[in-house]
């Protein structure tokens, strides 16, 4: 669930101006990928890539669902992939032309099995975790030294956002992430599809709402390198970024990632071949090139976000690997939880809440 | 035979790109949501035939019109989109009458630079345009940075992120529309008319209200539909500009369609949506026409 500054989708064709006699359209998280990797692929296969991005799963899902995207490879998340399955938007793979998938790594194969019955239908492109970002200097001053940067109740807490609203706070725009968090901080079951539990989360919510300075996917990366806010409600490879932001420009401000000790949200994105692909024997070449181990290491070394391929491990970074923001350590991981998608009712509550939470109507 | 052509054009026009795509909309906003492709039910299987329509019709109704009633969300959207399109228009007139007015005295020579000078942000992305207002409003942009120097203000105004901000947005990005009619219009005056009231005795002022008004109207008119109607459905000067409290229709719609994967109740807020604009236009129209008729 990766988004950037770009909040349109921008079209990016990479071919360099030779002749290719066929070619393979992936649709793709923006900024989510390591480009050269775009050009290493048109050279190894001779096939024109055409690359586009897209920056929330519900435009995704739009598309798929209105039929015929021209796309030969889709980048859903888990439980938008989980539904899209049901509606009958993909094709099943063919792993005889994926020599690459024995890369794969077991416990994210056993993770996206909820999602994906037997991962028949796409393979694990990158995971991550949903938290806090913080700015380390500034969240000291409003609240102190002790301040609960790893917990939920820093943005949950009315006591705590009152202080941190005039430092600035961003939170996702994204119902599906933000009430399974609030119901965690509640001690309630996060994968809750009950209505009734829902909107427990209703009163913790529109008593947050007002000291947020913004609802937004994208924005706070360069909001929180340029120590224009100091908390971010975000997901943990575009924290990452806006850290090594900082760090590059060092301009004295330090960013920091917490996965709340109270759970937090594991979420996949899958790599998926549309029923009606163009050109399915393309998107498998290019399924089975991702999961080259370099390739893939390449991607996650550039981005900061984990991958589910074993055999890329041995190329990763030192600051990749063995950071545990990244690549969690047993402890956290058990923190760690996963959700499901909300039927159509439930969806609506859902949306209905969350209208509600930002407009305060 | 030849007028019979000659109307049949428009009127095929309006049949291809407007009566047909407000059919299909239609038949969505009667149909339920499903998890399928395309996500609703049911949908049109012509090889069951004859059978095959009735069944369709026989599946649709209008529990979705019933919806958008019981949610006070919609009518506060609505309600909220009418009045900001209203104010919009408003403003769009009185920044657009004086500059028109003064494009169309403007000597002979001149017109052709103003005219170009009105249209040329058309050059430029209609997108990049409104982004460029968030450098201009938000708190450390350019105006709280000019006002803030010349000791106007101490602390930063919040513009961006509430109506203001859509307000100025919108008003920017309509203005031209509103200014070319009534530039037309106001062009067209025979200088004459003016120079005979102000000999009967009446002052520029009365003549100004007695005669360039009257005739700038079908000028006027022009423009506040020009601005009103799509203003009154805007979707991106409020989503960029505005705050998440901003409630307009344009975002619910948005919301339904995408977030909710209803296509059901999307359609039917569009249908609603429509229904509110082409009632009044036409009723006005027809007023008009009856004056007009009077007049003769």
């Amino acid at each position: 669930m990766k988004k950037t500054l770009v909040p349109a989708a921008l079209a990016l064709a990479v071919g360099a101006g030779a002749a290719f006699a066929e070619e393979v359209r992936v649709y793709n998280w923006s900024d989510y990928i390591d480009e050269s990797l775009l050009t290493k692929f048109e050279k190894e296969t001779g096939i024109k890539l055409i690359y586009d991005v897209f920056d929330s799963n519900e435009v995704l899902e739009t598309k798929l669902l209105a039929g015929s995207t021209g796309y030969d490879v889709v980048v859903p998340s888990g439980t938008f992939l989980q539904r899209q399955i049901t509606a009958g938007v993909f094709q099943p793979l063919d792993f005889s032309k994926l020599p690459n998938a024995v890369n794969l790594w077991d416990v994210i194969k056993e993770r996206t099995a909820k999602y994906d019955p037997g991962n028949k239908y796409s393979i694990n492109y990158m995971w991550g975790t949903t938290g806090l970002g913080i700015n380390a200097e500034k969240v000291a001053e409003v609240l102190g030294e002790d301040a609960p940067v790893d917990s939920l109740a820093l943005i949950f807490d009315p006591a705590n956002m009152e202080k941190l609203k005039s430092c600035g706070v961003h939170i996702l725009d994204a119902p599906v992430e933000v009430i399974p968090a609030a119901l965690a901080y509640l001690g309630e079951d996060p994968d809750s599809q009950d209505p009734d539990v829902i909107a427990k989360t209703e009163p913790v919510l529109t008593a947050m709402a007002p000291n947020v300075l913004k609802f937004h996917s994208s924005e706070y990366i360069s909001a929180l390198a340029n120590g224009d806010i100091c908390v971010a409600f975000g997901w943990s490879g575009d924290i990452l970024q806006a850290r090594d932001r900082a760090d590059e420009a060092d301009n004295g401000v330090t960013i920091e990632y917490y996965a709340p000790k109270e759970g937090a949200l594991m979420w996949f994105d899958q790599m998926a071949i549309p029923a009606d692909a163009p050109n399915p024997d393309g998107a498998h070449k290019f399924l089975n090139f991702i999961m080259d181990a370099e390739n893939m290491a390449a991607a996650s070394n550039y981005v900061y976000y984990a991958n589910g391929n074993k055999a890329s491990q041995e190329f990763l970074e030192e600051d990749v690997i063995g950071d545990v923001a990244i690549y969690p350590d047993e402890e956290t991981l058990k923190n760690l939880y996963t959700t499901s998608p909300y039927g159509p009712k439930v969806q609506r509550v859902v949306t209905r809440l969350w209208t509600k939470v930002k407009s305060g109507s | 035979m030849r007028r019979f052509t000659l109307i049949a054009v428009p009127y095929l026009w309006l049949l291809a790109l407007f009566l047909v795509p407000f059919g299909i909309v239609f038949k969505i906003s009667l149909s339920d949501a499903a998890l399928a492709i395309p996500p609703y039910t049911p949908t049109l299987d012509l090889s069951e035939g004859w059978a095959g329509i009735k069944a369709l019709f026989a599946e649709l109704d209008f529990d979705n019109f019933v919806w958008l009633t019981q949610d006070d969300l919609y009518w506060r959207a609505y309600l909220s989109s009418l009045q900001i399109a209203l104010f919009s228009t408003l403003g769009c007139l009185l920044v657009g009458f004086p500059i028109a007015y003064g494009m169309a005295n403007a000597s002979e020579s001149w017109r052709p630079t103003l005219m170009m000078l009105v249209i040329l942000p058309f050059w430029t992305s209609f997108l990049i345009r409104v982004y460029a207002w968030i450098g201009i409003l938000s708190t450390e942009g350019l105006l709280n940075q000019f006002l803030m120097t010349i000791g106007i203000i101490s602390e930063p105004l919040q513009i961006l992120n509430t109506n203001k901000a859509v307000y100025i947005g919108i008003i920017y990005t309509y203005l031209p529309f509103m200014i070319l009619p009534i530039y037309a219009s106001l062009e067209r005056i025979d200088g004459s008319l003016l120079e005979a009231a102000e000999d009967l005795g009446c002052s520029r002022l009365q003549a100004f209200w007695l005669i360039t008004v009257p005739l700038a109207r079908p000028g006027v008119i022009a423009g506040s539909f020009l601005v009103f109607i799509p203003t009154i459905g805007e979707f991106v000067i409020p989503s960029l500009l505005g705050g998440s409290r901003t409630l307009m229709i344009g975002k619910v719609l948005w919301e339904e369609f995408f977030s909710n994967r209803d296509w059901p109740v999307a359609s039917a807020v569009a249908v609603v949506l429509l229904l509110i604009l082409v009632i009044p236009i036409v009723l006005f129209q027809r007023n008009e026409q009856k004056q007009r008729e009077a007049e003769q």
